[in-house]
């Protein structure tokens, strides 16, 4: 059974790539932030408590956001 | 109405080196202000170069909010759009310079093709390629200039590399002519009868800008209302979507974005960040060592502005007093004499006693901004603090509200949701601060008894460290509180990047502490100022000669006295004739339920000035002479023989003492504060808010132990 993930499923480490977003509002602060689908996103840390997580976007660059925006960003 | 000199702006992402740049351009020739209209701080500073026909000339350089595209998230952001898109607005740039970071060009660029598109003249300032240097990505500034036809400036902000040709590249675009606008992404594609209709209603050239008051009309301040209106209607009519569009607008801007950065940049090895980034970020974002660490930090912090910063302020404390008897003895006694020293220098001194924690609070907090750490800090607070409204960023504030609210407050800048900074700005002044000490000390050895319990822990320090708590506690309370009553009208969110670790610039940390205590002394000092002088007069006038017979009658009952009893006796009796003191009568009533008297109630109001003033007001009102404010020992046995005049007993009762205590942990801090919060919300609102509650809070807290301890 396939279901989709997010980047919110990720394990520490773990790579995916973006496939698409599924909030419209928050897609366009997260394409402004960097987020491009096709674009590669590890888990890097994840806070004390389990929230907010850090993310690399690309290899290059590393972000902080919360679990709840996270889960909005779609991975294969 | 445009003034002779040219206007420049800066525009870039947030932490592409744009302020460092802004440092570099102007140095010490900045000042900050507000932009027209608006409550956001505008820095400005004076750019000098040269011009063609050899010339010095100097332009003014605008420092705008660091965004990541034209369309804001937030009302700072919001500025930089409303002023590019309006040719009337006072600060429109003649040119612009969009600062981008080497190591994250796509993103960069993102904002750059926007801004290129508003047709504004501009140079592209390449920075940062030492950084994308250390992650093996080397950046060709001629092949990113062609596809764009715009003058591209390897710089590095931090060493002030490359900003001759910076200047120089400004001087070329100014004295261009304007050529044929060539957008890189032309919204005509797709929206072409909706563009071409709105520039024909609003006499508009370019189809970006006409795509801006589409999207953005509402947030938009020069439009008027039948304006907007009338584009809400031009919306209706081409059913147009903003989100898709916005959407769309972005990914196709990346996609023609992608090919130009390919060939700009050379892969010379895996892509990553720098190792000792990744290696620091293992330890500091760690569950247990994060903690740890930032612990560490807020301990070196308190260690400043405790201890370190005591010094300066016990040497200006002296300059002062010192200036002020200087003073007094130089010019002939009199009431001018009186107003100059103890009503208007003592006030600028309480300013000026200020300035070191200012100094050192934001030199420490502009360090760890610089080095990237408080990126890190905001991210292991940000679940704590959300449970009460707030956001990772008010932890800044908040510790350092323990020192001062003063600087605390200044701190909440850097948090983005204004609903947020505001709850941080109204519960920050909770927190016990280092003027509160004075009164716990003195209070707490009166009550308290000095024993050890537990075989370790001093029970007087267990209170003190309890009181502190409280304030804590009571701030994050209330956090939540006012979170239930005021709307959120932005949504919450935590994108933030996390920019790698860096070496401070020690010039840049020496703007901001400057920068700081500049605008401390001149914006809030003035308004400290202003009450002290209002104090003054209203404890050194009484209504009538009452004073003047107040105090003859104290010289006759104590003329066996020595001279130095006779004289604090004449000053506590014309204290208690003066308005302050016919006030603090007058209040009587009101804090009797608490079980204070009118004195107490004196020592209320003046500590309003400043909490330290509460000990010196009690040695005034208690008639132990000026100088016993130095001995808190003897303070102390005063207030220990203080009579209850209605029933013999001690004054000082647990009761009354810790109903005192409870008053001052909840009360609102100081007119500082309260001027410093009229400075950062621009308004009187939200400070008389603050006021009223922490006031009905300290007096139900207060009123609650009196009842029941006594």
């Amino acid at each position: 059974m396939v279901t989709s993930r997010n980047v919110a499923d990720l394990k520490k480490g773990e790579i995916g790539i973006i496939k698409s977003f599924s909030d419209r509002e928050m897609s366009l602060k997260l394409l402004e932030m960097g987020f491009l689908p096709g674009c590669e996103v590890r888990l890097d840390a994840v806070a004390p408590f389990g929230d907010p997580i850090c993310v690399r976007v690309g290899g290059c660059y590393c972000l902080s956001l919360r679990r709840n925006e996270a889960a909005s960003i779609v991975v294969e | 109405m445009k003034s002779s000199q040219n206007k420049i702006a800066l525009i870039g992402n947030p932490n592409s080196g744009k302020s460092t740049l802004f440092n570099q351009l102007t140095g010490l020739r900045q000042k900050t202000g507000n932009f027209p209209g608006v409550t956001v701080e505008k820095k400005f500073g004076t750019l000098r170069y040269t011009s063609p026909d050899g010339k010095q000339a100097d332009a003014t350089l605008i420092d705008l909010p660091g965004i990541y595209s034209i369309y804001p998230k937030s009302r700072d952001e919001q500025v930089v759009v409303d002023i590019l898109a309006n040719p009337q607005h006072p600060d429109y740039p003649d040119a612009v310079i969009v600062v981008v970071d080497a190591s994250n060009l796509q993103r960069n660029l993102l904002l750059f093709t926007e801004i290129a598109d508003l047709g504004l003249p501009i140079v592209l300032a390449l920075n940062m390629l030492d950084v994308a240097e250390s992650m093996n990505l080397q950046v060709n500034a001629v092949q990113l200039a062609m596809p764009f036809a715009v003058p591209v400036v390897r710089i590095n902000a931090r060493t002030g590399e490359g900003v001759p040709n910076l200047k120089e590249a400004i001087n070329r675009v100014l004295g261009q002519e304007q050529v044929a606008m060539s957008y890189f992404l032309d919204p005509l594609e797709t929206q072409e009868g909706l563009v071409e209709e709105v520039k024909k209603t609003y006499a508009l050239e370019n189809n970006y800008l006409a795509m801006q008051y589409v999207c953005q009309h509402d947030e938009f301040t020069f439009l008027n209302r039948p304006e907007r209106q009338q584009l809400d209607e031009l919306i209706e009519k081409y059913s147009f979507d903003k989100t898709d569009f916005l959407t769309h607008e972005t990914i196709t801007r990346y996609e023609r974005l992608r090919p130009i950065v390919q060939k700009a940049q050379t892969v010379k090895g895996a892509i990553d960040q720098p190792a000792w980034t990744r290696r620091l970020d293992r330890f500091l974002l760690h569950p247990i060592w994060g903690y740890v660490a930032f612990l560490f930090v807020l301990l070196v912090i308190f260690q400043a502005v405790f201890a370190w910063a005591q010094y300066p302020m016990d040497m200006l404390d002296m300059a002062t007093a010192e200036a002020i008897d200087w003073t007094k003895k130089t010019l002939p006694e009199g009431v001018l004499n009186d107003l100059l020293t103890d009503g208007l220098m003592a006030g600028i001194g309480g300013v000026i006693i200020f300035i070191p924690q200012i100094a050192f609070l934001f030199g420490l907090v502009g360090l760890l901004e610089e080095s990237g750490y408080m990126a890190r800090v905001m991210v292991i607070m940000d679940k704590l603090m959300r449970k009460f409204g707030l956001n990772g960023r008010s932890v800044v504030p908040l510790i350092s509200g323990v020192a001062c609210a003063v600087p605390a407050i200044m701190t909440t800048r850097s948090i983005n949701n204004p609903y947020e900074r505001l709850l941080t700005i109204l519960v920050t002044p909770l927190m016990s601060c280092s003027a509160r000490l004075p009164i716990y000390t003195i209070l707490i050895a009166l009550v308290v008894p000095d024993e050890t319990v537990l075989g370790i822990l001093n029970l007087q320090g267990l209170v003190l460290l309890g009181l502190y708590l409280l304030g804590l506690v009571g701030a994050l309370a209330s956090a939540w509180l006012f979170s239930l009553f005021i709307p959120r009208r932005e949504p919450s969110y935590f994108i933030l990047e996390m920019p790698t670790y860096k070496l401070p610039r020690w010039s840049h940390i020496g703007y901001i502490m400057f920068d700081s205590v500049k605008s401390f002394v001149l914006e809030a000092g003035k308004i400290i100022v202003a009450i002290s002088i209002i104090l003054w007069v209203l404890a050194s006038y009484g209504p009538g000669d009452r004073m003047d017979v107040a105090a003859e009658q104290a010289l006759q009952t104590t003329s066996s006295a020595s001279a130095s009893i006779q004289e604090a006796a004449v000053a506590s009796a014309r204290l208690e004739a003066s308005y302050a003191g016919h006030f603090g009568r007058f209040i009587e009533p009101a804090i009797r339920p608490l079980g204070y008297d009118w004195k107490i109630g004196i020592a209320l109001i003046t500590s309003f000035a400043a909490r330290e003033v509460f000990v010196g007001t009690m040695s005034t009102i208690y008639s132990i002479g000026a100088e016993a404010s130095e001995d808190a020992l003897t303070i102390r046995k005063r207030l220990q023989q203080e009579r209850n005049p209605q029933t013999g007993g001690p004054m000082y009762t647990p009761a009354v003492s810790f109903s005192l205590l409870m008053f001052y942990v909840f009360a609102m801090m100081c007119m500082s504060t309260m001027a410093v919060v009229y400075r950062e919300t621009h308004g009187w609102k939200w400070p008389i808010i603050q006021l009223i509650y922490t006031m009905f809070l300290a007096y139900g807290s207060a009123w609650a132990t009196y009842q029941l301890l006594s």
